[in-house]
Formats: structure tokens, sequence, C-alpha cells
């Protein structure tokens, strides 16, 4: 057991991402730094484990990335996924910052690759980890340990103490242990409150205990309730939660990215009662797979089936689970538990209405169906060759809004102004920055940014 | 998807790949994650032909978020690792002799001490009346009567295993570029590179290092050094009627002393870097058989560097005898040791240089 009675210069809560970048950019600055991940070793690295890409920008080409992405493109999308919820200045910040990084990270350790196949949509904007999070995560901690950054696992921080405006110590559990842990400085990276059930209940309505958790089961925000129960500035829509469809049969916790279900736009998606409740070819699924768990959020016990039949099974990523399959409509509601005369009546109206026309499953076809409530307005065909099959859908929390409010050092304020020695960095204040929405891969630069900035400020502070 | 009934190895693996295909966030270590995109579905023969294009380098393991406790309890380098020593026992003949040799180090320790009697006793007996060197202690007719069936006899029996291997698998058509793409991939070990040239996973954890590449590098070209001395004394002996004893400065010494260097490194390195290796990320259950397989080549190579000192010294006898009866074993046990795998990952490269390129699966 490490010794704790030493003063560390800096503690940072939470063992991610931005909990690494911090760590290691203060150790680099000469702090004495320890790591608190209240997981377990071989669950460390919080929600970064299952992520896979940086979002950069870029003026020129950059290794891995192609192409130029500029800042007024990047903060465009991000303007177009947030509606406009976002503190513009934080999120230039994070944007110029993210250029600068990826040298940095490649320095650290993280290696890229070129970018994935099936998504070669993200080439210009996305540098992929070689390995994906895990790796990245993996890296991390080998060059904080190389720096000798003190790292404990299972140690779950329950108070953050907080006297006037400064933070004097946390209160921690150890493997199971109560654990007074002192330190000149303070960093919370600790993520977000999606994994506790309970909090979103209150928070989404009883239908959330319907959801399944896509991340670690560890981000249970019990530092972020500390903190506003202390009366930390917050930021962020507390009641809504970021979700995608997934297959239904993934784990509650930590499916990760092989849950995911691309089938939707070659789908009809059918609610428990058989009726269809959205035009699944909206548009194209890099583009809407993220309405879909909140759609299926809305539906009868939160769940919805995604029926193709045997001219599309190819047409999408292999499902980590293979679908149901039957060789009658008929027969594959039985199979999933749903009524069969209802379902025929559904489908049977759906391939009435739709119309001869050239299908292209990677654009925009505009084969739609005419004279439905309900229309698809792309990739709509009758459901009519055998076999067929079909996937359970169901709402996948990704991560939450609610957040800690920072300024552009990454310093956490109350009422009273900011708390001179505590910083956050990464999903605990990414609502700051990202208030609704998502962007791929910008996650990982809010936390690698104001991971890195919260590091830099916390050593200046005990220099 | 807990396993409640115990799966074959191929099932196990099959299970483990299909949830791999749905995440391919490991693309970029080797060749395995883009051939696996090519389908959806996988026959006994894909998994065949992905475990022999794995060359083991654990670092998708090390990357993967779903590894134990996680209850998809992925462990690619293991599950792949079974179904290739199985394919190698499967598609050899006899395989009960591949069962026996590929897990047991003790059955190569003893057919090691059964060759070394009959050498003693060929020693003893069959002395010949005149010869120089080492044909003073054993004829060259007797020698080239005993290893030439030895060398060429496993040969056969590897080449019908590639074939049955090639069936298995669906291979098509062999053409010269798909064999040199092959060849370049092995000689440089691009494979073992981990997609960024820092090397693999294989004995220090997380960390990449270079140190498999490098050791497997120096025992395989000390190999092939060593084999072409071998080569070159016997074109001396029946092109230019140029016997053996050879000095230092002929072809045979040229290539073999540092061949028999290089081997010896290679073999210490690769021993020690398989103690340090996690056993539970490999074919767990033939451990002592590889082991036994490393240190036969160390033997093969410090009993070859010690004739040689010993020239003219009354410890010829006895070190001909330890050479040749390791050698003997090394040739004897080619199709059913692990030296066979450098055979069948030839052939998996070869299989892969002339299949498309694998393109993205949509999303």
């Amino acid at each position: 057991m490490t010794d704790l009675s030493a003063t560390y210069d800096l503690a940072v809560v939470g063992g991610g991402n931005a909990a690494l970048c911090a760590a290691i950019t203060a150790a680099e600055a000469g702090a004495r730094v320890l790591i608190l991940e209240g997981a377990p070793k071989s669950y460390r690295g919080g929600n970064s484990r299952h992520t896979r890409n940086f979002r950069c920008m870029h003026r020129g080409p950059m290794d891995p990335l192609i192409g130029s992405y500029e800042e007024d493109e990047y903060i465009h999308d991000l303007m177009l996924v947030t509606k406009g919820k976002t503190d513009e200045s934080l999120a230039r910040l994070a944007i110029r910052s993210s250029e600068e990084c990826l040298p940095w990270m490649k320095a650290h350790g993280v290696r890229f690759q070129p970018s994935l196949s099936g998504t070669l949509s993200l080439g210009r904007t996305n540098a992929f980890f070689l390995g994906g999070g895990k790796a990245l995560v993996n890296a991390y901690y080998n060059t904080a340990q190389d720096l000798g950054v003190t790292v404990l696992y299972n140690a779950q921080v329950r108070h953050v103490h907080r006297d006037g405006d400064r933070i004097s110590h946390l209160e921690a559990e150890i493997a199971g242990q109560p654990v007074t842990v002192n330190a000149r400085a303070f960093v919370l990276a600790s993520g977000g409150f999606q994994a506790d059930l309970d909090w979103l209940a209150r928070a989404w309505g009883p239908a959330a205990r319907n959801f399944l958790i896509r991340g670690t089961p560890y981000n249970r925000g019990v530092v972020l309730r500390d903190m506003l129960d202390q009366g930390a500035d917050s930021v962020g829509d507390p009641t809504q939660c970021h979700a995608v469809a997934i297959d239904g049969r993934a784990p509650q916790y930590d499916g990760g990215i092989v849950t995911r279900l691309d089938c939707v736009p070659f789908s009809i998606v059918v609610n428990k009662h058989c009726q269809r409740f959205h035009d699944e070819g909206e548009d194209v699924w890099p583009k809407r797979y993220a309405i879909w768990g909140r759609l299926v959020a809305a539906q009868p016990d939160q769940v919805g089936y995604a029926l193709i039949d045997a001219k599309s099974i190819d047409l999408f990523m292999p499902s980590v689970f293979p679908p149901v399959k039957s060789d009658t409509l008929e027969g594959l509601a039985e199979q999933m538990g749903l009524d069969p005369q209802a379902l025929r009546g559904t489908v049977d109206a759906f391939n009435a209405a739709c119309r001869p026309g050239r299908f292209h499953p990677t654009e925009l076809d505009g084969v739609a169906t005419e004279g439905l409530a309900t229309p698809k307005t792309n990739w709509a065909r009758p459901l009519d060759t055998p076999p067929f099959y079909g996937y359970q859908l169901r709402p996948g929390v990704t991560f939450t809004y609610l957040g800690l409010r920072v300024d552009a050092h990454a310093q956490v304020h109350t009422a009273e102004g900011p708390i001179r020695n505590l910083w956050a960095a990464g999903e605990i204040m990414a609502g700051s920055i990202l208030g609704q929405g998502y962007l791929a891969g910008f996650g990982m630069t809010i936390g690698t940014v104001f991971g890195r900035i919260a590091g830099k400020e916390a050593a200046a502070h005990v220099a | 998807m807990s396993l409640d009934t115990p799966l074959d190895a191929t099932a196990e693996a099959r299970r483990q790949i299909e949830i791999c295909n749905a995440c391919r966030y490991c693309e970029g270590f080797c060749a395995v994650f883009p051939a696996m995109t090519r389908q959806k579905s996988f026959a006994d023969g894909d998994l065949t032909q992905l475990a022999n294009l794995c060359h083991n380098c654990r670092g998708c393991y090390y990357s993967c978020q779903y590894t134990e406790p996680h209850e998809f309890a992925l462990n690619i380098p293991a599950a792949l690792a079974e179904v290739r020593v199985q394919s190698w026992e499967r598609l050899s003949r006899p395989r009960a002799l591949a069962k026996v040799f590929q897990t047991q180090g003790v059955a190569m320790a003893v057919l090691a001490v059964v060759a070394l009697a009959w050498f003693m006793w060929a020693l003893a007996w069959l002395k010949p009346a005149g010869g120089a060197g080492f044909y003073a202690h054993l004829s060259h007719t007797l020698l080239v009567s005993v290893f030439v069936p030895v060398f060429l006899l496993p040969l056969v029996v590897i080449a019908a295993s590639l074939r049955a291997y090639w069936r298995e698998i669906g291979g098509g058509r062999v053409r010269l570029a798909h064999l040199l793409t092959a060849l370049g991939q092995a000689a440089r070990m691009t494979n073992l590179s981990g997609g960024h040239g820092e090397g693999c996973n294989f004995e220090n954890g997380d960390r990449y290092t270079d140190r498999r590449r490098v050791f497997h590098q120096l025992m395989l070209y000390g190999f092939l050094l060593c084999f072409a001395a071998t080569a070159s004394g016997t074109l001396m002996h029946y092109l230019l009627d140029w016997s053996a004893p050879y000095g230092v400065l002929t072809p045979p010494k040229l290539l073999g002393l540092p061949g028999g260097v290089m081997m010896v490194i290679g073999a210490v390195g690769l021993a020690a870097l398989k103690l340090r290796a996690d056993p539970a990320l490999g074919a767990a259950r033939v451990w002592g058989g590889e082991m036994a397989f490393i240190l036969l080549l160390a033997t093969v190579a410090l009993t070859g560097l010690a004739l040689f000192a010993a020239t003219g010294t009354g410890l010829v006898g006895a070190l001909l005898a330890l050479h040749l009866a390791s050698v003997m074993v090394l040739f004897l046990l080619m199709p059913y040791s692990k030296m066979v795998h450098g055979f069948f990952r030839l052939a998996a490269l070869v299989a892969e240089a002339g299949k498309p390129r694998p393109v993205s699966g949509g999303e």
C-alpha cells in the first residue's frame, strides 16, 4: 500500500484520458503527482477505453490526417450538432489547441493508424488510435509511470473537502479502506454520471432503467454530485444524456463499440406494437445514428425492432450478435415477441407504399415511400425477400451533459469565484462545450486539451 | 455470451473473431484484422487461415476492451494459437507424432537420446578405415545415406500437409507476385512490427519491444546461413571434388560460423523472452514442446560451433555424435515440431497475398 502520509503536489481524480493528460503534463513540469483511479487496473481508463479517435484541427496534411480541417469548418460542425448550445470561446480554445495536441500525443506514446474500414468519411477530421482507446490509455499509463507518477487503482474519491476558496484534501476509499488524501492542487477528471441508473432515472424518468450503458460502470458521478452539492457552478442540461440505438442484447454496462447497429437505414423499425415511428431513411447513418437512442427511448418499454430482408443483410457492418432469422415474417415476429398479424399489416402497408427507383446504399437515393403517415424517404425497398432478419434496439447511453463549469484555465468556480487549487477536465466539464448532440472524437479533444491545461495550471500553482 | 458448455477451439475462435469483426480497432496491428473484414461469417478453413496468419504479437490483447473480466472474454492471441497448433496437428501425417512432439518437450529429449545412442554406436562400430576430419569418424557415404532420407522424407510430409492446408483454406492459384510479397513480409517480419514499427507486446506487458523480432530473425537468418554452409559443402564435394575438412576461409565456414553464432544468440534470446511472456496468451499446452524446440536449435548451433573449436582434439568424436544427433532430431521433427510453423506461416502469407485487398464494410 502506497504511503499517503506524504503530501503530493497534485492529486488527479480519475484515470482516463483527461486525467492522464493532466498528470503527465504536471509531472513533466516537476510536480509530484498521484492518480486516483476508481476502477481496478483491468478496467482503468474510464470511457477512454472505448474511444477510437481524436477530432483534430489541421491546416494541412498531418499524419495520419489527410487534407485540412480548419477552425471555421470545425466550429461550424460543432454548431450544427449542438445547435448553438456551447460556450464559443471555450469551444474555439479546444479546437485551436487540438492541432498541437496531435504531436504531443505522439510524443507521449500514442500511436495512430489510417482511418478504419467503414469510417472513411472521418479520414480527414479524426485521427484514429492504433488499437483504439485502451492502447492510448496504456501508453499514457506507461508514460506516467516513467515520469514517476503514483497510480492507485480501486481508489474511489467520496468527498472533495472545500475550505472557502481552496480544496484542503480528499476523502477516498482505497481498496475498501477510508483514506485521507492530501495534496496542494487537485484535478477532477472522473467523468459523468451515466453509470448511476438511479440518478439517470431521477433525471430522465423511470424509463431510464431500461437504458443500457455503453461505457464503464465506474462513472457514477460521485465527485460531480459532491461538487454540485458544495455549490460548484454547473453547466449542461441535468436531465439529458447522449444515447444511441444499440443491440438490445448488449450487456448492461461496457458493451462499447461492438454493440452498435448500422442497419437502420436499410430497415423498417417498429415499436413493440409493430408501429413504425420515424423515417428510417432520413439521412446517411453517420448523420442520424445519434438520434435513434432518443427515438427508441420514447417508445413503450424503450424498445424498437429493426427488420430487414435478404436484400440488405450485407449492406452494413457486422453485428456482434447474429440477427434473429426466419423464412417468414410471421416466424420472425414470433421469435422477437411481436404480434405476427400486426407486423404483417405494417409490412404490407409499407411494401405497398414503396415506389420503384434506383437503390443506392451509400448515397441519398431518394427511393421513398408514398402516402404513409411516417414516410421513409431514402432506401425504401419492400421487405419481401426471405430470409428475414431482425435486431432488437435499445437506447445505449454514451455520456451525460451535466458537468462543472470551467473557465479557459480549466478552473472550477463557485458563486463566490474560482476555487484556487481546483481544475476539471474531460467528461466532468465537457458540458461547457458540448451542450447537446455529439461530434465524433470531440470528447477526446476536450479531454486532451483541458487535461493538459489543468495539468499545466496545477503545476504552476504548486511550483 | 457466457460459455456454459466448453467449445472446441475453432468454435471459440469463431465466437471471438465475430466480436472482433464488429469492432475493428486493431486493424493497424497486423494482417489478421484487415483479412477478417472480408467476411461476416467464418468457415473452419477461414479460421485456420487467420490463425496461421497470426504471429502472436499480442498487440490486440493488450489493446482490447473486451478481455477478461469483461464477459466477452476475448483472448485472440490464445484462441488463434490453439487453432493454429491444432491445424498443424490435424494436417500432418501421422497425426499422433505431431500431437506428441508439439506438446511434449520430453518426447523430443527422448528422441535425441535415442539418436545420440545410435551415433555413438555407429562411431564405435562403423568407424571407416580412412578419411580426414570427421570423415575419419564416420564415412561420407554413411552420412549421406542417413541424412538424405532424414532430410527429404520430412519435407515430403510437410509438402503433403501444405497441400491439405491449401485445400482447407480454399487457397487460390499461386502467382510469383504472391510469393514475393509473402517472402518480403517474412524476411522483414512485418507482422511483428506492431504496425508502428516499434515491435510487439510479447514479453513486457503492454509496452512494445522489438526484441522478439530481432531474436527471431537472428535465428531465422542464422539457420539459413548454416543451411547454406551445408549446401555449399555439398556442392563443393560433388561439383568441385573438394572434400571436407574445409579451412576457415571457405564458404562452409564463412557461412556457418556467423550462422551458428546468430542461432545461439537467437535461441538464448527467444528462450529468455518465452520465460518472461505470459503463457496464457499463447497455446499454453504446447509451451514445453516449443521451449524444447528452441533448446534443440541452440544445441544444434552450439555443438556445431564446438565441433569446429575442437578440431584436431580427442573431443571430435563425442561432439560429432552430439551434433549429428541434434541435427537428425531437428530434421526428423520438421513436420511435427514448432519448426513447421515457418512453412504454414509462409503459406498463410502467400494465400493472403493472393486475396483481393479488404474493402470497407459500411457504416
